[in-house]
């Protein structure tokens, strides 16, 4: 039984083969609108995260399915007290596929070695996101027109921002990537990565602390949120969250075709302004997620059906 | 002082001094229903002192974990008094229920049920991580 509980699961061309699925949804959405008829999709979502279920489950639907399940812990068997383990076989006979979200890491691991149908992890913890990285890697394509030979800038939380290390190390597998990491001090890329992914695989990159030296030279900007969660003071909340804010006055520094990524829900380091610029790509971001989970969903299903 | 020679079993040599006890407890010796001599602090020209698990026993334990714990370990199987294989213990791929995963972020933390498993993800530096969590082992 195929699961995806870590982007590492998938090998490249799996991950192009995604890419290529999701490009000719896009293209041709009929042809798949019957794809999961019959089939339902479970939504196992113990933390709540509105935005990623809700795409998970109109992926389900366009795809011609239909959801269950539950939007947080306390709505669930969890609340009385029932393992992961014991939930996953149950689920496994109501539901084809289903989707978790835990904030125990390991937790969408534990699931898919007991169910008997495929598991996709939505996000455990300060862990796993793999399918915020596809959504990641087929919106680069599809603005780029390729995942190689690009300079791509991360900026913000690189420190514990999952989301991040996960990219890099998905880019990481193509060639011509050159990294700029952009963020303060305290809040740089954490040594194991760039040393068991970047330098293990001689990817080049540079750290700096400005955003706007950094800008006219990149392809990508990636912006992710300073979470105020991760500081144990307020002062240094308040005096690191401001430091990293896109502003259109910063954007007459880019290339004409930068693309502006984002995992959102955003705070403020990207100003509303920008939305209008045509480089602005983190709304297209989501309806390009919900394509890529259509692919692995339509994948997953036709992997488990052999 | 010596301990009489064992006619078949194992001999695991050359073991830190003071970890005897450790390797006897992970390789479930307390368990077992043989002979089992630990000689602790034994005179040793490489190490200066070491301790020595002679095992009395026809069937041999599992000894998996030793590459865990030390590589540098010798292991003697004796066979009709005779030493008939001497090696140093590999890396093992897996380790089930050795160690336990420190990360409390961890389902290990909450699900009591579950195996502490951790696979060999880099061998030159002999890292194990968490099935789960990808935490590093640690000792
Ligand atoms: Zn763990």
């Amino acid at each position: 039984m195929r699961h995806l509980i870590g982007i590492e699961d998938l090998s490249v061309a799996e991950i192009e083969d995604l890419i290529a699925t999701a490009e000719d949804i896009i293209a041709n959405p009929d042809k798949y609108s019957k794809v999961a008829a019959g089939k339902k999709l479970a939504t196992l979502f113990y933390e709540p995260s509105t935005r990623t279920r809700l795409s998970f489950e109109a992926a389900m639907m366009e795809l011609g399915g239909n959801v269950l399940g539950f939007s947080e812990a306390q709505s669930s068997s969890a609340a009385k007290g029932e393992s992961v383990s014991d939930t996953a076989k149950v689920i496994s006979c109501f539901a084809d596929i289903m989707v978790m979200r835990h904030f125990k890491e390991g937790a969408p691991m534990v699931a898919s070695m007991n169910a008997s149908v495929p598991v996709i992890n939505a996000g455990d913890g300060g862990h796993n996101h793999p399918t915020q990285t596809l959504t990641d890697l087929l919106t680069i394509k599809c603005e780029k027109g390729r995942l190689t030979d690009l300079t791509v800038g991360l900026c913000g939380d690189l420190k514990f921002g999952r989301t991040v290390h996960s990219l890099i190390t998905a880019l990481s597998r193509y060639t011509g990537i050159r990294f700029v990491l952009i963020s303060p001090a305290e809040l740089t890329l954490p040594e194991y990565v760039k040393s068991e992914v970047l330098d293990r695989r001689g990817i080049e990159y540079v750290e700096t602390t400005s955003l706007d030296e950094s800008l006219p030279e990149l392809d990508i900007l990636y912006m992710t949120r300073v979470q105020r969660e991760r500081f144990f003071n307020e002062q240094d909340y308040i005096r690191l969250k401001d430091s990293y804010i896109l502003t259109v006055d910063k954007l007459s520094l880019a290339k004409p075709d930068l693309c502006i990524m984002h995992p959102l829900p955003r705070v403020n380091e990207i100003s509303v302004g920008v939305d209008a610029d045509s480089r602005a790509c983190y709304f297209k971001q989501v309806l390009y997620g919900k394509y890529i989970r259509m692919a692995l969903i339509k994948m997953l299903l036709e992997e488990a059906a052999k | 002082m010596t301990v009489d020679e064992i006619k078949n079993g194992v001999v695991i040599d050359h073991i830190k001094a003071g970890q005897a006890m450790e390797i006897y407890k992970f390789l479930g010796l307390d368990k077992f229903d043989c002979t089992v001599a630990i000689i602790k602090n034994a005179q040793s020209r490489r190490m200066g002192k070491k301790d020595i698990i002679k095992i009395d026993s026809d069937v041999v334990p599992d000894l998996s974990v030793l590459g865990y714990i030390d590589h540098n370990l010798t292991v003697n199987i004796i066979k009709d008094g005779a030493n008939v294989s001497k090696y140093h213990p590999e890396l093992p791929l897996e380790i089930v229920d050795i160690v336990k995963c420190k990360n409390p972020r961890c389902i290990t933390s909450t699900e009591q049920e579950l195996s502490h498993v951790f696979k060999l993800t880099d061998r030159e530096h002999s890292v194990y991580r968490c099935i789960y969590c990808e935490s590093k082992a640690k000792n």
